[in-house]
C-alpha cells in the first residue's frame, strides 16, 4: 500500500547545525495495517510523516502509494490519498467556519471543487449529521456553530472525522492526542480506533505514549536517529510490554526522554 | 444639503465596489494587498483611454476590469511564485503601476471624457435624472450585482476553499487545495472589482487622473471598519458584504460633512487614517480597560447584563484567538 524506499533527509547539510533526520528508511505498509510509531525527540518520526505527506521533500528515495510514485507530487496533490490529523488542534479545522462547512470541505478532499455547486446540500447535511452523531459528542446539534467555539478535544474529534469522512488510502495521525488532557485523549483515541476499524483504514500513528503504542494497532515501529530500529507486528507485538520497549530505548545511544519514562 | 448627501451616497456605492475587492483580500483571504492604489487608477485610465478610442462603454468597463485583474495577477505572481511577502509585492506593483498609468494616459496627469457618452449619461438620458443621481443608480446596480455574485461564489465548493485558505492554509492544503492558486485567483478577482470601481469613478468625475487611487486602500479599510461597527452582530456572510458597502457610504457621508465644516477634501486622507488607527487599536484599549477593572465591584454584573452567555463565551474565544495569532491583523 505505502512503500518507502531508501529515504534520506538531512537538514542544514554542510553546516554546523547538520541534522540527519532520516537515514535509509525503508518501510512497507500493508492494506489495513494500523502502525504506531514511537521514538525520542528528534528520532525522525515527524520528518517521516512530513516526507510522506509532502510537506518536506526527501533528499533521496521514492515514495509509493498503491504503486503510484508520489515522490514528486506536491503536498496538495497527495491529499487525494492521505487524511491527516495534526498535533495542534488549531491546525486541523478552519475556526471561523461552521462545523458542517469544515466537513463539507473535507468531503471533497483531493477532488475538484466546483465554482457552480453549492458547498452544502440537504443530502450532504444528512451524511454529516449521521457521522457527527457517531462521535457521541452531541455535535450534530451544533452543525452551524463556528469551530472556534469548540474545545481542543472536540476539534480533534472533528478533524479525525474530516480526515476519514472520505475514506483515505492512508491516515496519518501526528501525536493527535498530545495536546489534550488524559480523559479527552482517551476519548479521541477510542474514537480513532472505532473509525479505523469500521472502515479498515491503513493508519500511521505517531505517539509519545508507549502504552498507547502498545494498546493500539497491529504493528509497532521504533525510530532512533533517523532509522527504524525496531519493527514488530502481530502476536509478537501483543506480547510486548512497556518494560521491553524501555529496554530497547536504553540500548539506543540516546537516553530516553522524560516523556518516554512517563509513558 | 440633500444634493451633497446624495452625491456622497453615490460616491459610496461606486467606491463600495472597490471596498468589496479589498474585503476579498483583507478579510477573506487574509492577505494584505496594497496594489489597490495603483490598480484603481489603472482601471480608470484604461476606461478613459478606451472610451476616447470610441469603444462601447460596456466593453470599456470590461477592459478596465481586465486591466485591474492583470495588476492583481502581477502582485499575485510576485507573492505566490516568488514568495515575496504580500505587502511588499503589492507596494512594488503599485509603484510600477504609477509609470504604467501615466503611459496609458499618454503622459498626461489627467484625461477628460466630459464630451463622451457613458453608462451614466445613458442612465440620465432614459430617466431624466441629474448626472450625480444617475451615477448613484449605476453604483447601486453594479454594487448589487457584485454582492450577489460574490455571495453565491463564496458559498460554492470552490468559494469555500477560498474562505478556508484565508482561515487555515495548512488545513485546506492537507485537503487537496492548491492554496497558491487560490490566493492568485483571489487577488485577481479583488483587483478586477477595484478596476471596475475606478472606471465608474471616471464616469462620475468625467475625467481620469493618475493620482485618483491615492489613499484608496485606507478609504477601503476605513469603510470595512465602519461597516463592522454597524453590523457587528450579524454573522451572515451576505450581510458582511453589504456591510462593507454600507461602511463606504457612511465614510463618504462623513467626508461630505467634514468638507461642509470647512475642511479640505485632502484632509480626508488624515481623517481616514485616524479612523483606521482607532479601529485597529480599539480592541487593545478595551483589553487594557478591562484589565484595570478586574476585580472591581459590579464589573462582572455589568458585563453579564449587557451580553448573553453565548456571547461571553465567544468573546473569550476571540480574545484567545487574537493573542494566539499574535495580535490578529485587522481582527
Amino acid at each position: 500500500m505505502l512503500k518507502l524506499k531508501n529515504i534520506y533527509k538531512t537538514f542544514n547539510a554542510g553546516t554546523i547545525n547538520e541534522k540527519v533526520a532520516l537515514y535509509d528508511v525503508n518501510l512497507t505498509l500493508n492494506d489495513g495495517d494500523f502502525v504506531t510509531v514511537i521514538g525520542g525527540n528528534g528520532a525522525g518520526k515527524s520528518t517521516l510523516q512530513n516526507v510522506i505527506s509532502g510537506a518536506i521533500n526527501p533528499d533521496y528515495g521514492t515514495i509509493e502509494i498503491n504503486n503510484i510514485n508520489i515522490t514528486k507530487l506536491p503536498e496538495y496533490k497527495r491529499a487525494k490519498f492521505i487524511g491527516r490529523v495534526f498535533q495542534d488542534p488549531m491546525l486541523g479545522t478552519a475556526s471561523d467556519m461552521w462545523i458542517e462547512e469544515n466537513l463539507a470541505l473535507a468531503y471533497k478532499r483531493g477532488e475538484k471543487r466546483s465554482p457552480l455547486k453549492w458547498m452544502i446540500d440537504s443530502e450532504k447535511e444528512k451524511i454529516f449529521e449521521e457521522s457527527l452523531s457517531k462521535l457521541g459528542l452531541s455535535l450534530e446539534n451544533r452543525m452551524k456553530s463556528k469551530v472556534r467555539l469548540l474545545s481542543g478535544g472536540q476539534r480533534q474529534a472533528i478533524t479525525l472525522l474530516m480526515a476519514t469522512i472520505k475514506k483515505p488510502d492512508l491516515l496519518m495521525l501526528d501525536e493527535h492526542t498530545a495536546a489534550l488532557d488524559p480523559k479527552t485523549a482517551n476519548l479521541v483515541l477510542t474514537l480513532t480506533k472505532e473509525i479505523i476499524e469500521e472502515h479498515n483504514i491503513t493508519t500511521l500513528m505517531i505517539t509519545h505514549n508507549m502504552r498507547d503504542a502498545l494498546t493500539y494497532g497491529n504493528r509497532l515501529i521504533m525510530m532512533d536517529q533517523g532509522k527504524i530500529i525496531f519493527d514488530v507486528s502481530g502476536d509478537a507485538k501483543k506480547k510486548l510490554t512497556v518494560e521491553d520497549l524501555l529496554k530497547k530505548f536504553n540500548q539506543t545511544k540516546d537516553a530516553p526522554s522524560d516523556a518516554m519514562i512517563l509513558g | 444639503m440633500i444634493g451633497s448627501l446624495l452625491g456622497a451616497i453615490g460616491q459610496g456605492f461606486i467606491w463600495g465596489v472597490m471596498v468589496l475587492g479589498i474585503f476579498i483580500t483583507y478579510k477573506i483571504l487574509n492577505v494584505s494587498d496594497l496594489t489597490v492604489d495603483g490598480s484603481f487608477a489603472t482601471g480608470g485610465a484604461v476606461f478613459a483611454v478606451s472610451l476616447l478610442a470610441n469603444i462601447d462603454t460596456s466593453i470599456c468597463l470590461l477592459l478596465a476590469m481586465i486591466a485591474g485583474g492583470l495588476c492583481g495577477l502581477i502582485t499575485g505572481l510576485l507573492h505566490t511564485k516568488c514568495k515575496i511577502p504580500a505587502i511588499l509585492a503589492g507596494i512594488l506593483t503599485q509603484l510600477g503601476l504609477y509609470s504604467i498609468n501615466l503611459r496609458i494616459l499618454g503622459d498626461k496627469a489627467n484625461v477628460s471624457i466630459s464630451q463622451l457618452s457613458t453608462n451614466i449619461t445613458f442612465i440620465s438620458k432614459i430617466t431624466n435624472l441629474t448626472h450625480t443621481r444617475s451615477g448613484m443608480v449605476l453604483g447601486i446596480v453594479v454594487s448589487i450585482i457584485c454582492v450577489l455574485i460574490l455571495y453565491f461564489l463564496l458559498g460554492t465548493e470552490f468559494g469555500a476553499s477560498i474562505r478556508a485558505t484565508g482561515n487555515n492554509e495548512t488545513m485546506i492544503r492537507a485537503l487537496g487545495v492548491n492554496t497558491d492558486n487560490i490566493k492568485l485567483f483571489g487577488i485577481i478577482l479583488s483587483n478586477m472589482l477595484i478596476g471596475l470601481s475606478g472606471a465608474m469613478l471616471v464616469q462620475m468625475n468625467k475625467y481620469a487622473d493618475v493620482g485618483m487611487g491615492k489613499g484608496a486602500i485606507v478609504y477601503g479599510l476605513a469603510s470595512i471598519v465602519i461597516g463592522e461597527v454597524f453590523f457587528r452582530r450579524f454573522q451572515n456572510f451576505g450581510i458582511k458584504l453589504i456591510s462593507s458597502i454600507f461602511g463606504c457610504i457612511v465614510f463618504f457621508i462623513i467626508r461630505a460633512i467634514v468638507i461642509r465644516l470647512g475642511l479640505k477634501a485632502n484632509d480626508m486622507q488624515l481623517i481616514s487614517a485616524v479612523i483606521v488607527v482607532i479601529a485597529l487599536a480599539m480592541p487593545i484599549f478595551k483589553e487594557n480597560m478591562a484589565m484595570r477593572n478586574i476585580g472591581k465591584k459590579n464589573n462582572w454584573n455589568n458585563y453579564r447584563k449587557n451580553k448573553d452567555v453565548d456571547e461571553i463565551v465567544e468573546d473569550k474565544m476571540t480574545r484567545i484567538n487574537v493573542t494566539e495569532s499574535g495580535g490578529g491583523e485587522y481582527a
